[in-house]
């Protein structure tokens, strides 16, 4: 059971937290909160939506990516106030209730993770690769993921992965 | 981490983000892409009163050529679209290479040329591209706006010269006069790293001869340099083995490296010169 639901310092006087309206994985979430407030800890600790990682803190590694209108961002270097009026999808957002998504497929029909830390980060920015370029060769995924750290050092494998989502994906395209 | 406490303000007109810096003078900051600002609000190495998002500020996010072949950059133009631009490859060889070595392409998708030239970090990238294609930076501020050379834009580490009150909105690269062709080379331990090496390369060429030569280092020595001397020795030429040997040879003699985690003094010096050969023989990549 959880007793302590949120501990927080009494806003600043002189600074006025800001009212943003942010739609998350398709849910509109009206938000108050500090400008200092990062996008990862909004996910993270506001939302509850643990999905998105934190590795580094430092802008290096990639775990907290998330997508800022389909674009793949690292979200532990925005603010959530400047989230406001855009759409953020993380990896809660990729499945469907009874389907997961090809890139989540890819992964594991490919042996994409061991550890999963750094899953979630190279799983969006995989999507955002495929949503613009749905036939990348193997130099287009490694290039698209050179952001993300895997300290398992599972590349070999996620490369593999998310070029089987986007054969998957191909194929779903043909058959409509 | 956090940030320390702020305000944040996000204007949508220019005119109210000069206001508000108008007001707050240097305890206010410019936020566009924040990928150098927030890494250091975080760590406390920077701690404003106030943030000036200008990510909703109209008609920045610009790149393109005006009817005199200038080159124009906005503020809010991100690394990302740079490194996707036709414009780019088929205008300015330079800007081309060095786009996709910025940061990581996640990285790219929100940093700014501007914010980076601002930034005035002296292991940037793109302070070297600038210098070596004699670009500049345009500021706005209460009285109007003004053009300031990226050769003067710098004044130290993470020290530019704008004044508190006023907004870079533009790089401007000049439009040029003559074939361009060059590119940026940089070694580097990994993706994301800063530059062990970084070398610029700017020419152009008529009738065979060079007829402008740009060539600026990134990452050996305190700030970015400018190989005057290289460049100089380029015009007038035909771009030959011997021409290129002096070149590169002068701009290894004005690097400045110290050896650290990333190579020898030495080994860097070296590779300034490998660059410029490679850079002015058009093996780029």
């Amino acid at each position: 059971m959880t007793i302590v639901h949120e501990v927080r310092d009494e806003p600043a006087h002189d600074v006025p937290e800001r009212r943003i309206t942010v739609t998350v994985n398709g849910t509109r979430k009206v938000i108050e909160c500090e400008p200092r407030l990062l996008l990862s800890h909004l996910l993270r600790q506001g939302l509850r939506l643990t999905g998105t990682h934190m590795g580094c803190d430092t802008t290096n590694c990639g775990a907290c990516t998330v997508l800022v209108d389909g674009t793949p961002v690292k979200s532990c270097t925005m603010l959530a106030v400047q989230a406001d009026g855009h759409e953020v999808t993380t990896v809660e957002g990729l499945a469907t209730a009874s389907e997961l998504h090809p890139v989540q497929e890819g992964f594991r029909e490919e042996h994409g993770l061991q550890c999963g830390f750094c899953t979630p980060g190279m799983m969006l920015a995989s999507k955002a690769l495929l949503d613009r370029n749905p036939d990348p060769s193997e130099e287009d995924v490694r290039w698209a993921l050179s952001g993300n750290l895997c300290r398992c050092t599972g590349y070999q494998n996620i490369v593999k992965s998310v070029l089987w989502a986007a054969a998957k994906l191909r194929s779903e395209r043909e058959d409509q | 981490m956090y940030p320390t406490r702020f305000r944040y303000e996000a204007p949508r007109e220019l005119d109210e983000a000069l206001a508000l810096l108008r007001e707050h003078g240097d305890e206010a900051k410019v936020l566009a892409g924040g990928q150098s600002l927030v890494p250091l609000m975080k760590l406390r190495f920077a701690a404003p009163e106030l943030l000036v998002d200008i990510n909703n500020l109209p008609g920045l996010d610009h790149h393109e050529v005006d009817a005199d072949g200038n080159l124009h950059v906005g503020a809010l133009c991100r690394h990302a679209t740079l490194e996707r631009s036709d414009l780019l490859r088929e205008k300015q060889p330079t800007m081309a290479a060095a786009a996709p070595l910025i940061a990581d392409p996640i990285v790219r998708n929100r940093g700014t040329l501007v914010g980076s030239l601002c930034h005035a970090d002296p292991q940037g990238d793109w302070a070297s591209v600038v210098l070596a294609l004699d670009g500049s930076i345009v500021a706005a501020g209460p009285g109007g706006r003004r053009s300031i050379p990226a050769r003067d834009f710098v004044l130290g580490p993470f020290q530019n010269a704008l004044a508190p009150d006023e907004i870079a909105v533009e790089a401007v690269i000049p439009a040029p006069r003559g074939t361009p062709s060059g590119g940026y080379l940089k070694l580097e331990r990994r993706v994301g790293d800063f530059a062990t090496v970084g070398v610029a390369v700017a020419v152009e060429t008529t009738d065979g001869r060079v007829t402008r030569a740009g060539i600026a280092l990134t990452g050996v020595g305190g700030a970015t340099i400018d190989c005057a001397d290289a460049a100089e020795a380029l015009l007038g030429r035909p771009l030959d083995g011997d021409t290129i040997e002096e070149a590169a040879t002068l701009a290894a003699r004005d690097a400045r490296p110290k050896s650290d985690h990333r190579g020898s003094a030495q080994y860097k010096r070296h590779m300034v010169h490998t660059f410029v050969v490679r850079a002015l023989e058009g093996t780029t990549r």
